[in-house]
């Protein structure tokens, strides 16, 4: 197991359902649980992950939904059993989405 | 498409949430330990694997047509439901409260292998006290009933809790014994069980077999709607019994009574020829009221 | 001009002549006693001789195939094989003990590193790999057998032959070898006195033995929809949004995997939303995919052409026989060469899936220490330059790839894929281990399934990329990797000319569709287990064991 702790700027999301959660710690999959945090402008995330050596490739998946989508002060909480980033990408957009009201 | 394909919404496949959410009356589902407040298991940490905020089980308050009921629900995905230190400490917290609260039933969504085998004799100590404290809900006047249908079953030490509870509503796909088929072949050899034979297996396992052996109360659609009704139709026709020797001993007498007549049977197919079953071979095929309907005919 | 002495016309007809008369000599008649299959494989198989052994995806001459293993060396030897398919574990112990030397083939799958032990050994010499067409076609000119080994479902006193659904290879291997001098033999799961119809006539057919077990078939095209992943739905609904809507493809095949499997589900949920019942997927090349019985349910499909069955799918095919070739008596007829010859020529789209893609777009399943070869995949995944009939959907993307006075259509060939595999292996790379293995193998070519500039289009879920409208190698290459998601490859695009290649459509996001990706559950799939392909068919599909969970 490893442990990857990041951060990102990100614009201030809105939340409406504090904390959100999405996914299930499965094979191939992982779970997100999304929370507010202190820094408004900033994303901060903590994976634990059974795939090691990967580390970059997260950096890149995430940076890349940080500045796509309004994240900013949250705190994302994250169990992954080796997700792909195609899976990772769709969860963190489904538990964001969550985050801000659940709905579509 | 087929409107009743589309309507459907498959337990089997279905988290344990996503059970929940639509098991209880909307809006009433109230976690306890919601996934913020709790820790991963430790034990599995310490094996350097990841855990699950909540543990592989998700335990609530909530309502059942207006009536309020709590519920444990586990989560096949993660490490096949099996049953970890945590999370046996929630289950056996939710059935202790609901002996001194007494909602009007524990609804128990299984979905396990049995015992985690990671965290060795906690897990296996969890799973003893999740007897203890089924039977003691029980006791207190409080149907804890059964509902399976995940992709794991009820097996191993789930299995026992499973018949330990007022009653079991299963579908077709779940499944319920003590041991795993791949654990019997393991065990005795593929000779005696052929685990990848998976018809096989559900005709040993499957809920179609335990509900015309009479283990399961009720047999429902995979189906997270039918499992609500068939849970709500249970319980307003159900009220706990008090515990009796003679209910026991009764009990005990149709098990020896199986092990008499079927103990040599190899296939679920010569359990149900000798049951009356007129065409045996017939019944994998079966939808669910045909097969309700042939158990409800068949000698007694 | 030198004198000479006459030349003898009919030396192949008199050597087969001298072969009859040798298993005559046994008291062998057309029908033979299966204990005593060895003396006859001894009698009418010489040293050297090319011997076609049938098999492939479906049935294998496992009986005959074994029992040729088990001859005796002394016997025969240095045999030149040719087959399909290279699957059975008695295909291999042909060379390993001695009997044969030279190996022409389409396919080995799971022997695969077997025969590349034996390659690198240098006790098989590999002839080619060929595509199925390819090695067909060879039967009829260089490589027409000595003497085929074949598969039947029946035959009757005479050795009239009944194939059942699995025709697949069995017309053009038996063709070939009766009509050139050849023996025909087939084993056969039964006989029967009056057979459902007659496939290959008794006269083409030299002798018959009784298998003592009927011929393995295996279950290759059943793909249970519970596995199919939110991601590959997104990806479906790509495909359906982007290629399949915007080209009218009416003329398909599809590959085997999850991916295609996935698209086949959403056509009568997804697809008919967006209104495209009828207007495409109406005419296939395909196995009976259980997968595709919602959309035969629903009234997508009119036409399906088979390669060869598919376990369970008979009494469901011969229920549907408006869609099916069936014959008079109702079963199923397929016909791998003509199905591949349709797939070829008559299909206007190819999907299907690879295990590596490079920057030039030159794809392949082969990986290291594996022969694999690849079946009929290069043939349907390949524009034809031979076709001349026009269709909507061929024309639109001829004008995309040679502008708008493009005197020839394309077929679309289009590549499925998750950027990552299981294990985060990346799909695409720098360079295919393809040349690798070329260099291990000492073969002539790389071992590459499809080529890059047959490809049209590449799925991925980050997006499509249309390699038709690139004008340039550069360009190319940047729509591939701008797809190519966060593979290494994939985050060394340049990101200036992949947004470019955005703005002029080459690359498409799923938002550039409408497509969000939230909305990709699997709540979308016509049927979600194998239990709900039961339940389409009215109970008609019946899934092996395996695939139950009831």
């Amino acid at each position: 197991m490893e442990t990857l702790d990041f951060r990102f700027d990100s614009k201030p999301v809105p939340r409406a359902a504090d904390p959100a959660l999405c996914g299930v710690v499965g094979s191939g999959n992982l779970e997100i649980l999304v929370k507010s945090g202190i820094e408004p402008e900033a994303c901060r995330v903590r994976i634990k992950t059974s795939a090691r050596g990967f580390g970059e490739t997260w950096r890149a998946v995430l940076d890349s939904f940080a500045t796509s989508h309004p994240a900013g002060g949250t705190v994302i909480a994250i169990n992954d059993m080796g997700a792909t980033p195609a899976v990772v990408t769709l969860r963190l957009a489904q538990a964001l989405a969550e985050y801000q009201g659940g709905g579509l | 498409m087929i409107a009743s394909l589309a309507a459907r919404h498959s337990w089997f496949e279905a988290t344990a949430r996503a059970r929940l959410a639509g098991l209880l009356d909307p809006g009433s589902f109230s976690e306890i330990l919601p996934p913020a407040e709790s820790n991963p298991s430790p034990h599995l940490a310490l094996l350097d694997l990841p855990g699950a905020f909540d543990d592989g089980v998700v335990v609530c308050y909530g309502q059942l047509g207006k009536r309020p009921i709590f519920a444990i629900a586990q989560e096949g995905q993660f490490m096949g439901g099996a049953v970890g230190e945590i999370h046996g400490a929630k289950i056996v917290g939710m059935l202790r409260r609901a002996a001194q609260e007494k909602p009007a039933a524990v609804l128990f969504l299984i979905d396990s292998g049995g015992v985690r085998l990671h965290e060795a004799n906690a897990g296996l100590i969890a799973i003893s006290e999740i007897m203890r404290a089924v039977l003691d809900a029980r006791a207190a006047g409080v149907p804890v009933i059964a509902l399976v249908g995940g992709s794991c079953g009820a097996f191993g030490g789930m299995g026992i809790v499973a018949k330990l509870c007022s009653a079991i509503v299963i579908s077709e796909e779940g499944r319920l014994a003590l041991s795993g088929p791949e654990v019997i072949e393991t065990v005795a050899g593929v000779e005696e069980f052929d685990s990848k034979d998976r018809a096989l297996v559900w005709r040993v396992t499957g809920g179609k077999h335990r509900y015309l052996m009479g283990d399961c109360a009720m047999l429902v659609e995979d189906d997270i709607a039918a499992f609500r009704s068939g849970a709500t139709e249970f319980l307003a026709g159900w009220s706990e019994p008090v515990p009796s020797v003679a209910h026991l001993r009764a009990g005990q007498q149709t098990l020896e009574n199986r092990l008499a007549a079927y103990a040599s049977y190899r296939d679920g197919l010569q359990v149900w020829a000798a049951l009356g079953v007129a065409e045996p071979e017939s019944v994998p095929l079966l939808d669910r009221d045909a097969l309700v309907a042939l158990k409800e005919g068949l000698p007694t | 001009m030198n004198a000479s002495l006459p030349r003898n016309w009919d030396t192949l007809r008199q050597s087969r002549g001298r072969r009859l008369e040798r298993a005559a000599s046994l008291g062998f008649g057309k029908e033979i006693p299966v204990d005593r299959i060895i003396d006859l494989l001894e009698a009418v198989i010489q040293p050297g001789d090319r011997v076609c052994l049938e098999g492939n995806n479906q049935k294998q001459a496992d009986f005959l195939s074994e029992s040729l293993a088990d001859c005796s060396p002394e016997r025969i030897n240095h045999l030149s094989m040719v087959q399909s398919v290279l699957a059975l574990p008695s295909h291999v112990d042909l060379f390993e003990r001695g009997l044969a030397n030279r190996l022409d083939f389409s396919f080995s799958g799971p022997q695969g590193a077997r025969l590349a032990k034996l390659v690198q050994e240098q006790r098989i010499e590999i002839g080619a790999i060929h595509t199925y067409l390819e090695l067909f076609g060879r039967y009829f000119m260089d490589l027409t057998p000595n003497v085929a080994l074949i598969a039947a479902q029946a035959a009757d006193a005479e050795g009239n032959l009944y194939l059942g659904p699995n025709t697949e290879d069995t017309p053009a291997i038996v063709e070939a070898t009766a009509f050139k001098g050849g023996i025909v033999i087939a084993q056969v799961n039964e006989r029967l006195d009056k057979l459902p119809r007659v496939d290959v006539p008794a006269d083409w057919v030299d002798f018959t033995v009784l298998a003592p077990k009927p011929n393995y078939i295996e279950p290759l095209f059943t793909r249970d929809p519970a596995q199919i992943t939110e991601v590959q739905v997104l990806m479906a609904m790509m495909a359906i949004k982007g290629i399949y809507a915007e080209y009218g493809v009416t003329r398909l095949n599809h590959g085997i995997g999850f991916d295609t499997a996935a698209i086949e589900l959403l056509l009568p949920t997804y697809a008919a939303d967006l209104g495209l019942k009828g207007k495409i997927c109406t005419h296939w090349a395909l196995n009976p995919h259980p997968t595709l019985i919602p959309a035969i349910e629903s009234g997508f499909v009119e036409s399906v052409h088979c390669f060869g069955s598919e376990v369970g799918m008979d009494a469901y095919i011969s229920a549907r026989s408006d869609v099916f070739f069936t014959g008079a008596d109702g079963s199923m007829r397929s016909n791998r060469a003509f199905s591949q010859t349709a797939g070829l020529y008559a299909c206007d789209m190819f999907i299907g899936s690879t295990l590596q893609m490079d920057m030039a777009g030159n794809s392949s399943t082969a990986t290291l220490g594996r022969i694999t070869g690849f079946g009929g995949a290069p043939n349907m995944g390949s524009d034809p330059h031979g076709r001349r009939h026009a269709s909507p959907a061929w024309l639109k993307a001829g004008r995309e790839a040679y502008g708008a006075n493009a005197i020839r259509g394309r077929k679309l060939v289009v590549q499925m894929v998750e950027t990552f595999r299981e294990h985060m292996a990346p799909v695409f790379v720098e360079e295919l281990d393809a040349w690798k293995l070329q260099k291990s193998m000492g073969a002539e070519l790389p071992p590459i399934m499809i080529y890059g500039d047959d490809v049209s289009h590449i799925v991925t879920e980050e997006g499509i990329a249309n390699l038709l409208l690139c004008r340039s190698p550069e360009e190319r290459e940047q729509a591939i990797r701008g797809v190519a998601g966060f593979t290494p490859v994939g985050m060394a695009r340049d990101k200036a000319m992949v947004e470019n290649l955005r703005d002029r459509g080459i690359v498409r996001r799923p938002e550039d569709l409408g497509i969000d990706p939230r909305l990709a559950t699997r709540d979308l799939l016509a049927a979600r287990s194998v239990k709900d392909l039961v339940r389409w068919s009215g109970g008609l599909y019946a899934p092996p064991s395996r695939f139950r969970n009831w």
